[in-house]
């Protein structure tokens, strides 16, 4: 048995805001352990004064503190977990602050959440997980050519993905709404074994990633289940034909994004949102919708408009299908009211998840939603940089799956 | 005997203070420690789930951080109770503190508002500031109804 992954907490509010339960249970789940980095009440002043943020709240001294004690190398860690209250501006700033130190200064992982009472172990479990992932499987991610025949399988929350990888090529794709999980993954396993031409006994190794992943990995008799941060990360370094040195991967979900600051193919820090639907996939799906356009239209249809003639900034989806319909009552255009849309996704994302981590040319968008042009060019348009979409973006969970998963062909 | 709030909560020695002159304190229930090995400086001594952030909301609005609204949860029903405050600020950690700002703004507000006599000191910084300190505590204990000696 391997042993626990050790993962600082970093925190202010968990135990008053009831949800240090729910840390202890992702964790435990993802067999790790959190503890609180041991600390001299006489030094904590002393972090402070020494970390240069004068902040009045004890509890965020102490968080000041012990990540500097996991920086001067005093406590051990496999990687941090920091933790503060949603809507605290003092708690956001040293939150910020002191991902950034930590990853700077340091070479441990490190996820950051800000949580409400309703924040539940379901919801950190995937955070938990790529921790412990980087921690545990540091070799395997570290793995750059694909070899053999392996298959990858991506069960979104939208869509799922399959994939089919032979020799370091892709050689079979599939995709299917995501109905009933387990049967959308055999859909989209047929598809992409039908088009490399192969069976399932030629497969040698398989891996699975997304919401799904264990429902299917199980059914699948997957060598490798891993969440979606990791293999995402190395899908989109690999397929942009960029695996070392420093990048950012962005990637708009159907229900959450992700935005992940990767150096070698490993994430550093990481995000994972959204507070609402309003800047996930969904949104464009219901703008598409409502449009009157196939999803795969609206790219096109909001590089003819002009975003800035429709007022569209909304952290609702209710509320950003509202402000929707009124520009288009009012007598914008449909390729206005598409850029709107694009835009007020990628600015929601800019701002509520950008900031949590550094951006790091270059920016690599991957997904589903990477195919819509128009959310592309609004990104870059923000970033102030060009955003790569590698070939095969939409697959990136299954070809990352595909790839890591040749790392359990047996005799590897 | 009145019942004191004491502020910082977690102050061991102003509990005791206010024990010894015959009154109750009314704070939180925990011993200052040289190392922390717990989530927060006034980590709770008692359960805390989900519903005391929801409790929490009879003090403060929904847009309030939920950490606040937890710790609130317990020490509103305190201040309520309560029929004198003494409150020290600018204490030193070892003294006694608390965790958030927020909460420490909401608290000492909550304490002024409600119209009961309140001593406010400032922590001392050298042992004459400490003996008059001690003494003005003394004194506005001994001051309350049914106030005895140490």
């Amino acid at each position: 048995m391997s042993r626990k992954v050790r993962i600082a907490q970093l925190s202010c509010g968990p135990e008053y805001s009831g949800v240090q339960k729910e840390i202890y249970d992702a964790a435990e789940a993802v067999d790790a352990e959190v503890f609180f980095p041991d600390i001299a009440l006489a030094d904590v002043e002393r972090a402070v004064d020494a970390f240069g943020l004068d902040v009045r709240s004890a509890d965020l001294k102490l968080m000041i503190a012990r990540g500097k004690a996991l920086v001067d190398g005093k406590v051990d860690a496999d990687g941090v977990f920091i933790g503060t209250c949603f809507r605290c501006a003092e708690a956001a700033i040293v939150r910020n602050e002191l991902r950034r130190y930590i990853h700077e200064h340091s070479r441990l992982p490190v996820v950051s959440y800000s949580f409400t009472e309703r924040t539940t172990a379901g919801t950190l479990l995937t955070r938990m997980e790529a921790l412990t992932t980087i921690a545990r499987r540091r070799a395997l991610l570290a793995r750059e050519e694909q070899t053999g025949i392996t298959m990858g399988v991506d069960s979104g929350s939208s869509t799922t993905k399959a994939v089919v990888m032979k020799d370091n090529k892709i050689v079979g794709t599939g995709w299917l709404p995501t109905t009933e999980v387990i049967k959308s993954a055999e859909g989209t396993v047929a598809q992409a074994l039908e088009m490399a031409g192969l069976t399932r006994e030629d497969i040698q190794a398989v891996g699975t990633t997304g919401y799904g992943r264990f429902l299917i990995g199980k059914h699948l008799g997957a060598d490798l289940i891993q969440e979606e941060l990791t293999v995402n990360s190395k899908g989109a370094v690999y397929l942009a034909g960029h695996q070392r040195g420093a990048s950012t991967v962005i990637d708009i979900g159907g229900m959450d994004n992700k935005a992940i600051s990767v150096l070698d193919g490993i994430p550093g820090t990481f995000t994972m949102g959204g507070i609402c639907a309003g800047a996930s996939g969904r949104f464009l799906e219901m703008t598409a919708k409502r449009l009157g356009v196939d999803i795969t239209e609206l790219g096109p249809l909001a590089m003819k408009g002009m975003g800035k003639n429709v007022s569209m900034n909304s952290y609702c989806i209710v509320f950003g299908t509202q402000s929707l319909v009124n520009a288009l009552a009012a007598g914008s255009s449909r390729e206005d009211v598409a850029a709107a849309a694009c835009h007020s996704v990628a600015e929601q994302v800019f701002e509520q998840q950008l900031q949590e981590i550094d951006i790091k040319e270059p920016v690599i968008m991957v997904g589903g939603t990477s195919l819509i042009e128009g959310l592309v060019y609004a990104m870059g348009q923000l970033l102030q940089t060009e955003i790569l979409v590698p070939p095969y973006s939409q697959y990136i969970g299954a070809v990352g799956s595909a790839l890591l998963a040749s790392g359990f062909i047996q005799g590897e | 005997m009145a019942k004191v709030f004491i502020y910082p909560a977690t102050s061991l020695i102003l509990s005791d203070l206010v024990a010894r002159f015959g009154h109750k304190p009314l704070g939180a229930a925990l011993g200052i420690r040289e190392r922390i090995q717990t989530a927060g400086v006034d980590s709770p001594p008692l359960q805390i789930t989900p519903e005391e952030p929801k409790r929490g909301l009879k003090y403060a609005a929904v847009e309030v951080p939920s950490g606040v609204r937890g710790r609130m949860a317990i020490y509103g029903p305190l201040i309520e109770e309560a029929e004198a405050a003494v409150i020290v600020t600018d204490a030193d950690l070892a003294f006694g503190c608390m965790g958030c700002a927020r909460t420490d703004e909401l608290i000492l507000f909550s304490l002024r508002q409600s119209g009961i006599p309140i001593l406010e000191l400032k922590y001392p910084t050298n042992e004459e500031e400490g003996v008059q300190f001690v003494a003005a505590i003394k004194k506005f204990l001994a001051g309350l109804p049914n106030g005895g000696e140490a």
